[in-house]
């Protein structure tokens, strides 16, 4: 394992893009809670990975933070009832992945009481075993909030070396998203107390929370945070430069190690573990305070709301109900992104609810994006190589998917794409080069997939070849051994045949003999 | 609500192909106007061929492929490719010269090898190659600098011989007319003459040829200003200029009498534009860093050696040719080492 000191010396990544920030415009509010709607979607799975079991019928009753799934791997996440109140149906409605996509969600009419019951918690989670802590956080629904939501308990424990450094991810790096930024503002004793947990249940003994290096006043109060208790591990804030997408693991990775996660790896391999500060905070929520993650913090901003700002917000509420908290829009909206405006989803509905993973909501006007040029030829210019966080050939990889060739593109290394958007950024010629690039990862999965079934067809047809082969040569052995002891038989028979005609023969003659007497 | 769901990004766009090719256009301006000024308003009338003609046949070959017209012909692209063309021919050249060249340029090096970012070689320079080799003589008429005649042609005595191939009488062509300092060194040296004494000639200047050497200056403005504004990269210039000091200082240093020096090497013929504008021409150039550095470089000994020891007193658009073949390997050859991988051809 290489060695490095965390965060002492800050290295580049290459590429990258100086972006605008737009972040303050969602800041000027404090945070409030986002208002209850009149139904709450929850959809099962909320994560990478497979659904949880449901454990709820139509027309149950539940309290807040009640389980409504359970988990039955490290890979799957629990959800939580987000407030009291009665389980109207399971049906499927509109969910941000796949885009236009509906999902299996459960509706909870709130019934307006909130009343809330807590998970068990420690009576000092200093005294629990790390697989105890895990086991918590794992039953408190946990999953990274960055974004990405994959299950924090599957990163925590695993086969992989033993884990050195804890890196809390407070760069959010895209412009306009500012919940991580407010969380940091807000509750810095909140992010300490959960980096000192996840520190504990990682074994790491050094912890770097990573932020902008705009961001002076986070820097204060997290310190502030930091002097106030009496860490078991070190923990530093480190200011990183912003030049997206260096909020990405690998490339956070990258600027504070001066390292690579290899292709083939991951960040547990280098000793690290990245998790994004309000995984932090969440995590002593549901050590502390026994609230399982049934709510966030969204920023709703963009040109095209009225009244930017961030809320805390219930899972479930339907994005509709957070534009009208926003004061509305400015104007008839083209775009509602889920996420960043460089890599964020488009979604097709306001339906569709706020889940762990949602971070931002930005509602666009046709004017915000001006993307009606028309798409150009690839005049090879080269400036999406310059910006490519992942040193990738954007334009080659664009070339050969356009002309089918998914091998090469493989072969370029078109899986170690980020999928940050600095390309098509940059693109003079406006080609959507991310849309080519998921296509092309879609195609080889599923060729992949096609691969492996193939392959296990092939393994089970050789599989039974080989039985039907074995049972074919046993029936012949036995047949054979029949025969044998068949043969065997005949001439037992033919022997026992002679030995009657031997005696009948003597018999005969003895017969004659005596005949002969009594004559 | 009627939302698109158009993949990220979802900013606006930071730039256009055509936005590139004004660009370059606007740097172009400075070199233009120093030619102006020391050889005559020859090269606009050769411009302004060259772009009518260009734009016509770009509009033919368009509608011929079924391609939509208002996107392409308001890209630029072909307009760079007839200006570039223009400023390498003779401002009193035939009117048919530019027509030639557009047609090569266009017609055969563009639009039969796919259009806009797809051609192969340099548009620009495939048209220059086309009419150097077709027509040696109308290629070779250049004029004398400014302040070497008693009079550049004007206005109309352009027009007319641009469009009639015949100076009008008040107009001595051999008064005019004057081999470039590339050609006068090439048969000089050739006579076993020293390039000292060459060099004596009047069409010298400084370092370079007179006229030439200012006119390549305000090209490297233009080109400096590119940089600076990231429409090229610094690679390719860098690269050309830099390699050809580099290959000619020892040959200078070790020969003086039949070497030019590097300085001259520099300023002279089309090399600080093709370092800035024609080696830089993105489509058929190279697109990763290093790559540049090579192709720029191979640019660069390629024009030395055709100079040297080729058949045109000028290599630079054999070169930028040349290259421009080699450029797919060398990009291949150049490719960057992936994040999370360790070498360059590290497969998945």
């Amino acid at each position: 394992m290489a060695e490095f000191e965390l965060g002492r010396h800050l290295y580049r990544f290459p590429g990258g893009l100086k972006l605008r920030h737009h972040k303050q415009i969602a800041c000027r509010d404090p945070l409030t809670p986002a208002p209850l709607p009149e139904r709450l979607w929850l959809p099962l799975a909320q994560h990478q990975g497979p659904a949880g079991e449901c454990l709820v019928e139509p027309g149950d009753r539940v309290v807040g933070g009640q389980p409504l799934t359970r988990a039955r791997s490290d890979r799957e996440v629990p959800i939580h009832a987000p407030t009291s109140g009665t389980v109207e149906a399971l049906r499927d409605g509109p969910v941000s992945w796949p885009p236009g996509g509906q999902a299996r969600c459960i509706v909870l009419i709130p019934d307006g009481e909130d009343r809330f019951e807590p998970l068990d918690v420690p009576e000092d989670w200093t005294y629990e075993s790390t697989d105890a802590l895990i086991e918590r956080l794992r039953a408190g629904g946990l999953a990274g909030l960055g974004g990405a939501v994959f299950p924090t308990a599957a990163k925590l424990r695993g086969e992989f070396p033993p884990i050195r450094a804890l890196i809390l991810n407070g760069s959010e790096c895209e412009p306009y998203i500012s919940c991580d930024e407010m969380l940091m503002r807000s509750r810095p004793e909140a992010i300490i107390e959960g980096a000192r947990m996840l520190a504990r249940a990682t074994g790491a003994d050094d912890v770097v929370i990573a932020i902008e290096d705009q961001m002076g006043e986070v820097r204060k109060r997290l310190n502030a945070a930091i002097r106030a208790v009496d860490a078991e591990a070190p923990i530093r804030v480190v200011q990183v430069t912003t030049i997206y997408p260096e909020g990405g693991e690998k490339q956070l990775i990258q600027v504070l190690t001066g390292q690579e996660v290899p292709h083939d790896g991951l960040p547990q391999d280098l000793g690290l573990v990245c998790l994004n500060v309000a995984t932090a905070a969440a995590a002593r929520d549901i050590l502390i305070d026994g609230r399982p993650v049934i709510e966030r913090i969204v920023t709703v901003s963009g040109p095209g709301i009225r009244h930017p700002r961030n809320f805390v917000v219930r899972l479930g509420t339907p994005i509709a109900g957070l534009i009208a908290a926003a004061d509305g829009t400015t104007g008839a909206i083209d775009r509602l992104v889920l996420g960043g405006p460089m890599s964020g989803l488009p979604l097709a509905s306001d339906r569709i609810p706020i889940t762990k993973g949602s971070n931002c909501i930005l509602a666009l006007r046709p004017e915000d994006t001006a993307r009606e040029q028309p798409v150009m030829p690839c005049i090879n210019c080269g400036e999406c190589i310059r910006v490519c966080p992942a040193s990738l050939l954007p334009q080659m990889l664009y070339k050969h998917l356009v002309a089918d060739d998914f091998d090469t593109a493989r072969e370029l290394n078109l899986f170690d794409c980020i999928e940050c958007g600095c390309c098509a950024h940059v693109c003079p010629s406006h080609i959507p080069l991310v849309d080519h690039y998921r296509h092309g990862k879609g195609v080889l999965r599923e060729r992949g997939i096609e691969d492996a079934r193939a392959a296990r067809a092939k393994a089970r047809f050789e599989a039974r070849e080989a039985r039907l082969a074995e049972r074919e040569a046993a029936r012949r052995e036995q047949r054979e051994a029949r025969e044998r002891r068949l043969k065997d038989a005949d001439r037992a028979q033919d022997e026992v045949r002679a030995a009657i005609e031997r005696a009948r023969a003597r018999a005969q003659k003895d017969t004659g003999d005596a005949g002969d007497n009594d004559a | 609500m009627n939302l698109s769901l158009a993949g990220a990004p979802h900013l606006p766009p930071i730039s256009t192909v055509g936005g590139v090719m004004r660009q370059v256009l606007y740097a172009l301006v400075p070199g233009i106007v120093a030619h102006v000024v020391y050889f005559g308003v020859g090269i606009l009338f050769q411009i302004a061929l060259a772009v009518t003609f260009a734009l016509a046949l770009e509009a033919a070959m368009l509608t011929l492929r079924d391609r939509p017209l208002k996107p392409f012909l308001s890209d630029y692209s072909a307009v760079v490719t007839a200006v570039l063309f223009a400023l390498c021919v003779p401002p009193l050249a035939p009117w048919w010269i530019a027509l030639t060249g557009m047609l090569f340029a266009i017609v055969i090096a563009k639009h039969l090898y796919g259009g806009l970012g797809s051609n192969l070689f340099n548009p620009a320079m495939v048209g220059f190659a086309a009419v150097i080799i077709a027509f040696p003589i109308e290629l070779s008429q250049w004029l004398a600098p400014r302040s070497l005649t008693p009079g550049l042609p004007g206005i109309g005595e352009t027009a007319i011989a641009i469009f009639t191939g015949q100076l009008p009488p008040s107009v001595g062509w051999d008064a005019i007319s004057q081999a470039t300092p590339l050609d006068a060194l090439r048969t000089g040296v050739a006579e076993n003459r020293l390039v000292t004494e060459i060099r004596a000639a009047p069409i010298f200047g400084d370092f370079g040829g007179l006229g030439w050497e200012w006119i390549a200056n305000f090209y490297a403005l233009g080109g400096l200003y590119l940089v600076w504004r990231r429409v090229i990269s610094w690679h390719v210039p860098v690269a050309v200029i830099g390699t050809t000091l580099l290959v000619s200082t020892p040959m200078w240093l070790l020969g003086p009498d039949i070497h030019p020096s590097p300085l001259q090497h520099v300023f002279s013929g089309a090399l600080v534009l093709a370092a800035f504008f024609i080696a830089t021409d993105p489509v058929s150039g190279c697109s990763t860093m290093r790559g540049r550095l090579v192709f720029g470089a191979g640019v660069a000994i390629l024009t030395l050696a055709i100079r040297r020891f080729g058949g045109y007193p000028d290599g630079v658009a054999f070169a930028v040719l040349l290259m421009n073949m080699a450029a797919p390997m060398i990009d291949r050859l150049t490719r960057p080492r992936t994040y999370g991988h360790d070498s360059d051809r590290d497969g998945s």
